[in-house]
């Protein structure tokens, strides 16, 4: 029985390389409007329902199951896997993003509910070959992590905690950042990266870059 | 999560004309739910505790006056689709009712004040385990008449004040009890027109109807909170005790704000969470305030009053004592603040 469903089971490697490859389409050159399209009318519970995200700069047109959250459009149908699902339901941060420049959490938002915003993740914070981010730079000198797998979402929070002005000192970064858990307990660690990111992160906000 | 029609509603009557008819309410059964921030609607359809067959996505409607703060010297207007966080860093509102931004800020993450509407925190369920676990067949508020696990379960988190035989579900927001304690309208919007009432009258104890949470008509929906600021009201904080320092629910608060001149005491506001079953207005405990010199002993009196009514079961009878304190010193502090 076990060995039966082992070999309809695909492995989780085959699995992911399916996903990113059918994340590799041709970017919608179509103009972003950057607005939700009107009402629709309502439809049968599982016709697929249209969304259309701006995601890290790109265009993408999806076909959605109406159930589908912002988080599993991002890793399940565009390949997009840096955010990550912890506990997918709120509370540990993992999959922190950025909507429309402020932070959300990708497991608690419906995709459909997100039509025509502008969506960033961590993969849209430098290119391949490009310097990273100074947070994600930050967060590498010092030692921010260990297991790395809240870190996305860690950096994605810090991103948006620097963006609205609640890094002002220790105590204030504690505390706007106590949405995003850390199993390994990097905190002090974690706060010292955003200390050093400040600047250079607020800098590059006045620039109009993430 | 179940599968529901979908729709975007991008005018209030458009949304509550779309609502579906039937059977509603809080329950499982409920045929519809307005989507706004989803940060507890989405959560609670994920662990197929609420069921909605059609959900009405009203977050469009944050260009209008819904997704608007406005403050003039007779009224401070917060719209529905305000966030949580907005509500929280605007100086108008830190400085002319600052219980009001506490109790936004000291709830949730940051990532959960960014998403959440005004209106939906006001609605949000309550964090009763067994509520949530739908492998517990008893839950009177999720399958009426079915028996309260809670009642003889594990129950530190409970309530104190305001429950029934029937149900011990503690209100798990802060933001309500700051409405109540500054005698906020709420602004409703139904198939039948608009109507106001106070905050205070939304939500409604257990007693037999555990699933039946508040006094809105089916599909009517939030649009607004009106607040009458008045100058005394700078002198009013939000004090929030819990099992860790950021991002956790109340085991007792207190919404507090008094009109005080000379040392003595004008007038008293006191809005209790963590330890009721509805965001609790402790009358009793403002009478014994009113009008007398404020002192260390009239706020122990008012704490005793204030939990006279107290029914505890086996894991929740600190939450007297707990309580007590907190409303103490919430007192203290507001009666030495600067306002």
């Amino acid at each position: 029985m076990s060995n039966n469903r082992a070999s309809f089971t695909p492995s989780r490697r085959k699995f992911l390389m399916t996903t990113a490859s059918s994340a590799a389409g041709p970017v919608i050159a179509r103009a972003f409007t950057g607005e939700a399209r009107a009402q629709s009318a309502p439809r049968n519970q599982r016709e697929p329902v249209g969304v259309r995200l701006e995601v890290n700069g790109h265009v993408q047109d999806l076909s959605l199951d109406v159930r589908t959250t912002l988080l599993d459009a991002l890793r399940e149908h565009l390949g997009l896997t840096g955010s990550k699902k912890g506990c997918d339901q709120g509370q540990c941060g993992a999959c922190t993003v950025l909507v429309d420049g402020r932070r959300v959490l990708g497991c608690l938002t419906l995709a459909a509910s997100v039509d025509g915003r502008s969506i960033t993740t961590i993969e849209g914070l430098t290119s391949p070959g490009q310097e990273l981010h100074p947070m994600q730079q930050a967060f590498v000198d010092q030692d921010a992590f260990q297991c790395g797998y809240c870190t996305s979402g860690q950096i994605m929070s810090a991103i948006g905690c620097v963006h609205e002005g609640h890094a002002e000192n220790d105590a204030d970064i504690r505390e706007y950042m106590s949405g995003n858990l850390c199993r390994c307990a990097a905190y002090p660690n974690i706060v010292a990266a955003i200390k050093q990111a400040k600047a250079a992160t607020q800098s590059r906000l006045a620039s109009k870059e993430t | 999560m179940r599968p529901f029609i979908y729709t975007r509603a991008n005018s209030p009557s458009f949304a509550v004309q779309t609502f579906p008819s039937g059977s509603a309410g809080p329950d499982v059964e409920s045929p519809g739910q307005y989507l706004a921030g989803g940060t507890n609607l989405i959560d609670l359809m994920k662990i197929d505790v609420l069921r909605p067959q059609h959900v009405i996505d009203i977050n469009a409607l944050a260009s209008s006056p819904l997704g608007i703060i406005s403050t003039n010297a007779q009224e401070l207007r917060l719209g529905a689709l305000v966030h949580m966080a907005d509500a929280a860093d605007h100086p108008e509102i830190n400085r002319a009712v600052p219980v009001i931004a506490q109790s936004l800020r000291l709830a949730a993450s940051q990532q959960l004040r960014n998403m959440a509407s005004l209106g939906g925190n006001v609605l949000q369920r309550t964090r009763c385990p067994y509520y949530r676990d739908v492998s517990y067949s008893q839950c009177n508020k999720r399958r009426p008449g079915s028996g309260c696990a809670a009642l003889d379960g594990f129950n530190r988190m409970h309530a104190v004040l305001g429950t029934s035989d029937q149900c011990i579900a503690t209100y798990p927001g802060d933001f309500a009890q700051a409405l109540i304690a500054l005698d906020a309208q709420v602004e409703l919007q139904g198939a039948n027109g608009t109507r106001a009432i106070s905050v205070g009258a939304l939500h409604r104890r257990p007693g037999d109807r555990p699933d039946l949470e508040t006094t809105l008509a089916p599909g009517e929906m939030i649009t607004a909170f009106v607040i009458k600021p008045a100058p005394w009201m700078r002198r009013s904080l939000y004090l929030k005790i819990r099992d860790r320092g950021s991002y956790e629910f109340a085991l007792a608060s207190a919404a507090v704000a008094m009109d005080l001149e000379d040392g003595r005491v004008r007038e008293a506001r006191i809005a209790l969470g963590g330890v009721a079953t509805v965001p609790w207005r402790a009358q009793a405990a403002e009478a014994l305030l009113r009008d007398q010199l404020f002192s260390e002993a009239n706020a122990q009196a008012a704490a005793d009053a204030a939990f006279a009514g107290a029914r505890t079961r086996e894991h929740n009878a600190f939450k007297v004592e707990l309580g007590k304190r907190t409303l103490k010193r919430a007192l203290t502090e507001v009666a030495a603040m600067e306002a």
